[in-house]
């Protein structure tokens, strides 16, 4: 079986973001760059197909600039058997990722292919449906769990209030979200081995970003905190002041 | 003439409240553009029950879309019947809820139409004649605003973002041809649901969530009754940490590995404020915290807090909530 799951290089949550004085870019000083959180449960997910059916080639490929290099070594640390490196630029217009990744996912014909449900920094929830789209697999997102079994994969769906179990015949995408892929760290054979296995790097193309961003802004400052005293007296304002201050009761 | 086209999420006739929103919004819209409304209901059955509401939120056309094979959500079929409708007409935008169903329908559209998307829009503007965005980015600590250059441009809106507003449209109803793709071993097995009580927290109005303050799973109980006093539009959030430690389930997680909430009132009792916990719920509307330590994080973005034990303030704090209400009657 193919598989190949796909990552994304991000800011970690806990950097400061700071906007840049031209106000549409964000500034990269300081910052400490990780693979997306949903990407690791994809990755995990990705190395348990691979520990239940052997054979079992597993690719990690990601779209981005040179230093995403680094996230495929510790994808390949975490039991992937290569890597790819679409070198090229990330908007927020998940489409034009899509494409890329399409076609090259396409070159192989993968039997699944994984994605995080959301990538950590611009949020936007595409990549993986559209990859779907493009290349006619089935798709099924916000998976928690799923597995596979001749050919077909089930998958628990998160929706409100529940989830949705649902098969889906191979070839898939499945976009991975928090649940039983909880990500193994690497072991120290694991890093070694990660040395070895073949890190592909090839320049793309991307297409024309067609979502122009126009400013970036910092949320509206919130007042300040309306500290209140505890007791009955003061659980009994704020009660009030939720009413007829906040609005909200 | 560009009009502006609402997909309808409904069950059983009923549509669904973000759609309300999502209507209230596109109605304003509309009428600044000065281009009409179209509402897009997909289903098995009783769809025409909807038409009224849809009217009185501002649907000038409403397409019925009525097929046996249209009552479970199945990415594919939906899909295809939104694309064939946008083909028909002049659109430019098409609107989902950015939710579970609006999240996976949203970019299959997107990709088959081969336009652009915006995904949990939080602010629609008519800006310079053209249609602006904002959408949260970074976990919610910066805010992008966007313009499209495809069209439709396609855009998925954050429930409760936007305040639901009657406004009446033309109302005109067609129900249009099915013809749906062989969906070929493409199945849903079986949903299972939480129970009536369990509204989903991404779509309460407000939500009481706790965190390993809370020091035992029993003390939950607390946080329900606080919940229930706040009536049927609420809901129970909980932290990463009491999640993983299995006193709570995954749906209820708020955070930037749960949900994203947008909530009138959430209450963060016993939650520190870790930074992948405020990206779940840094935009809802107003914040109280309650926490022992006077240096939790949690503080720096709430409006209101007490510093205090959680399990002393809880039942007081239902009370009143309580009284409150109960003073409506």
């Amino acid at each position: 079986m193919e598989i190949i799951v796909c990552v994304k290089r991000v800011p970690d949550t806990e950097t400061r973001i700071r906007i840049l004085e031209d106000s549409s870019e964000i500034s990269s000083e300081g910052v400490k760059y990780i693979t997306s959180p949903y990407d690791e449960f994809a990755l995990e997910a990705g190395v348990r197909m691979k520990e239940a059916h052997e054979p079992v080639c597993l690719t990690v490929l990601t779209l981005g600039g040179e230093r995403a290099q680094e996230n495929l070594r510790n994808a390949l640390a975490l039991g992937a058997d290569q890597a790819k490196l679409l070198r090229g630029s990330i908007t927020m217009d998940g489409l034009a990722t899509a494409k890329v990744l399409a076609k090259e996912i396409d070159s192989t014909k993968p039997d699944l292919v994984l994605f995080g449900v959301k990538a950590g920094d611009d949020d936007q929830q595409q990549v993986g449906p559209m990859v779907a789209t493009l290349l006619g697999y089935k798709c099924a997102t916000n998976v928690s769990n799923f597995e596979i079994h001749e050919s077909v994969a089930t998958c628990q769906r998160q929706i409100e209030g529940g989830t949705e179990v649902i098969e889906l015949p191979l070839p898939a995408v499945i976009t991975v979200t928090k649940g039983e892929f909880e990500p193994r760290y690497p072991s120290l054979r694991g890093i070694m081995a990660a040395k070895k296995k073949p890190l592909v790097t090839k320049d793309v193309e991307v297409p024309e970003s067609r979502l122009i961003m126009t400013s970036l802004e910092y949320p509206p400052e919130r007042d300040g905190i309306h500290m209140i005293e505890d007791g009955m007296d003061g659980i009994a304002e704020l009660v009030q002041l939720l009413r007829e201050e906040a609005k909200v009761l | 003439m560009s009009n502006l086209l609402v997909f309808v999420e409904q069950r059983g006739g009923c549509i669904s409240a973000v759609t309300r929103e999502i209507l209230s919004v596109a109605s304003c819209l509309a009428k600044e553009f000065g281009v009409e409304l179209h509402a897009l209901v997909l289903g098995d059955d009783m769809l025409a029950s909807s038409s009224d509401e849809l009217t009185d939120y501002g649907a000038d056309r409403i397409f019925l879309a009525e097929h046996s094979d249209l009552g479970t959500y199945l990415g594919e079929t939906f899909s295809s019947v939104i694309v064939s409708t946008v083909k028909l007409g002049d659109y430019r935008a098409v609107m989902f809820p950015a939710t579970a169903m609006g999240k996976d329908l949203a970019p299959r559209v997107t990709a088959m139409l081969d336009t652009a998307m915006a995904t949990d829009v939080t602010q629609l503007e008519v800006s310079e004649g053209e249609l602006e965005i904002t959408r949260p980015v970074y976990g919610g600590k910066v805010f992008a605003k966007m313009r499209f250059t495809a069209f439709p441009a396609v855009i998925s809106l954050r429930p409760n973002a936007f305040s639901p507003k009657k406004s009446s449209g033309a109302g005109h109803i067609k129900n249009i041809e099915v013809s749906l793709p062989s969906t070929e071993g493409h199945r849903v097995k079986e949903i299972e649901t939480l129970g009536r009580k369990n509204l989903d927290v991404s779509e309460a109005h407000s939500v009481v969530s706790g965190g390993r303050g809370m020091k035992e799973p029993a003390n939950w109980k607390l946080l329900e009754d606080l919940r229930d006093a706040l009536g049927p539009e609420s809901a129970l959030g909980a932290s990463r940490a009491v999640v993983d430690a299995g006193w709570r389930p995954h749906g209820e997680q708020v955070g930037q590995t749960g949900k994203t909430v947008a909530p009138k009132l959430y209450f963060a009792v016993g939650i520190s404020g870790a930074v992948q916990h405020l990206a779940g719920m840094r935009t809802a509307q107003t914040i109280v915290a309650i926490n022992k330590d006077a240096d939790a994080p949690i503080f720096s973005v709430a409006d209101y807090g007490i510093v205090g034990d959680a399990m002393e303030i809880l039942p007081i704090l239902a009370e009143k909530v309580g009284q409150l209400n109960s003073e409506e009657y």
